[in-house]
């Protein structure tokens, strides 16, 4: 079943878009809509399916519009046309108090840079999505012990994210997310800030929560190695656009073009030596 | 080669026609701080026996400072004052301070806070703001005067007028200088305009908003020799006498108080002005 349907979305930046946007329409590339317009294609035509309960991974290198694309999940980014589906309702076409809604209840979300409250404890932080729909407090922060407790964080509560390693800061802002209890979590570049051990460690922390938890996982990287270790699907963007969906099998043996090849190359690569 | 021009006609009419319509309306203003505010204030302060003061000052200034030696140096100094001689001015000249940097606070934040949210508001502010910052004093006392007659209260209100920007400027700026990663975060998590001003910006933008309140404070001091040439009591009236009669002694020691009374509110706003954590990290102790 269907969780996340992305119908035609596109996304241009700039002040003339529905110029630009009839270009791109009409098969202009991106530089020439750039010319031509001054306007930036983020997102060209990009249409995906994701079902529920898989972590779906969304690959690209930086500027391929990926994190554009994960932003349009919970209306932090408006698309410019098409329309995206959760649970079948168009995100796009919410107001404002339905995107609060939204994002309270059914899209929480962990960011690379962490985003962490700087002025508040971790276990204030880890509470904070529970905290914001208006939770009571004891039992929120009940809620956000145990999850912080099943991050590994047990007895750091009371410390402040400016006390904690980047490791620990993400287990944070992974405990937020999973505090908050919705159907869907967006990743976005979570564990791109860690070293390669930490980085490891979180992978399989993440699968293992996964096993008891089968959220929809919508996850972000530039990496194929960790694409292929975590994901269950794999879209692969490229300069705004879709250029291969499948599984990690799919993936590693079909390449849909140059550009995925050496993706694909490079790790063989990496594997021989 | 000028046109012959002048603004002075129809500025002189519309002063007088302020007057004569809305004078009773400014008199009600008058009325009420000067009842409300001013009055039951400086008599609580001239009220409490001076030894009361300094110890409030001395728990006061440990609270935010957490240091022995800086806090002995408050209280020392402020009963230097009072050996002056200056006390029960000295406890004049804090009410005042005290009411216009309330008023400052009350009127500045909401409004640094309303620039913050929009650029429209924010362009049409900030060249208020230069104004009120560099016209000289003396040309919006008279004004002043007309419409609050001699006294405490248009002294507040001059004070107001210089005192107010850098509270609007370093709320606007504090607030929008907070981290857009963050704001990012607390968004995705749903949050309402207000969660938002209240739970992240307000926070993070606490040091600016502090150094704005330190910094009207300071400006609000600044004011108190001005404040006294229209009628304001306090330590203004013997650094003015001291002028007057060319006793440069008396102006000097009036002057002197003046800025212990400064540094002393300085120290403790900026001690204020920091994060607990901060001031715990300082003092070693966690």
């Amino acid at each position: 079943m269907s969780k996340i349907k992305v119908n035609n979305v596109y996304k241009i930046f700039g002040t003339r878009a529905t110029q630009a946007l009839t270009m791109s329409r009409a098969g202009a590339s991106k530089d020439e809509v750039l010319a031509n317009t001054n306007c930036t294609v983020g997102l060209k035509d990009v249409s995906l399916e994701i079902n529920q309960g898989q972590i779906f991974v969304i690959m690209g290198l930086s500027g391929s519009g990926k994190s554009t694309l994960v932003r349009h999940f919970n209306g932090l980014i408006q698309p410019s046309a098409g329309e995206i589906l959760i649970d079948g309702t168009d995100v796009a076409k919410l107001n404002d108090a339905g995107l609060r809604d939204l994002r309270r209840h059914k899209v929480s979300m962990v960011f690379q840079g962490f985003g962490l409250m700087p002025h508040k404890t971790t276990l204030e932080n880890a509470a904070f999505a529970l905290l914001t729909r208006g939770e009571k407090k004891e039992a929120s922060l009940e809620q956000a012990r145990i999850w912080l407790e099943r991050v590994g964080l047990k007895g750091y509560e009371q410390k402040y994210p400016d006390e904690l390693s980047g490791g620990m800061k993400q287990r944070v802002g992974l405990a937020r997310a999973l505090a908050a209890n919705t159907d869907v979590i967006l990743m976005d570049e979570a564990f791109s800030a860690l070293d390669p051990l930490i980085r490891a460690e979180m992978q399989d922390q993440l699968l293992e929560l996964q096993k008891s938890l089968h959220k929809t996982i919508v996850f972000i990287t530039h990496d194929l190695d960790e694409a292929l270790h975590i994901g269950s699907e794999i879209a692969i963007l490229y300069n705004g656009e879709l250029v291969q969906v499948g599984k990690p099998k799919e993936i590693l043996e079909k390449p849909a073009n140059d550009y995925v090849r050496r993706f694909v190359e490079k790790r063989v690569a990496k594997e021989m030596t | 080669m000028f046109l012959n021009l002048s603004i002075t006609d129809p500025i002189n009419n519309f002063v007088t026609w302020l007057v004569s319509h809305y004078g009773e309306f400014f008199h009600g203003i008058t009325l009420f701080l000067l009842h409300y505010f001013l009055i039951p204030l400086e008599l609580a302060l001239r009220w409490i026996p001076p030894w009361a003061v300094l110890i409030a000052l001395g728990l006061l200034g440990f609270h935010a400072t957490k240091r022995f030696l800086p806090t002995f140096l408050f209280v020392a100094c402020a009963y230097l004052i009072g050996c002056f001689g200056l006390w029960d001015k000295l406890m004049l000249t804090l009410a005042l301070m005290m009411v216009s940097t309330f008023l400052c606070v009350l009127i500045g934040i909401p409004l640094g806070i309303l620039t913050s949210k929009s650029n429209r508001l924010r362009s049409i502010v900030l060249p208020v703001l230069d104004v009120m910052q560099t016209m000289p004093g003396f040309v919006y006392l008279i004004p002043v005067l007309m419409l609050f007659n001699l006294g405490k209260v248009p002294a507040i209100f001059a004070t107001i007028i210089y005192a107010l920007p850098p509270l609007i400027r370093l709320t606007d700026l504090g607030i929008r200088q907070v981290d857009a990663d963050t704001k990012e975060a607390a968004a995705a998590f749903g949050t309402s305009p207000w969660q938002m001003l209240i739970g992240v910006e307000l926070p993070l933008a606490r040091p600016s908003i502090m150094a704005g309140i330190n910094q009207t404070i300071m400006m609000a001091l600044a004011m108190v020799v001005v404040a006294s040439m229209i009628g304001a009591r306090g330590l203004g009236e013997d650094v003015l006498e001291g002028i007057n009669t060319l006793n440069v002694g008396k102006g000097s020691q009036a002057g002197i108080a003046v800025v212990i009374l400064a540094i002393i509110i300085d120290r403790i706003s900026q001690a204020y002005g920091m994060e607990a954590r901060q001031r715990r990290l300082l003092n070693g102790k966690r």
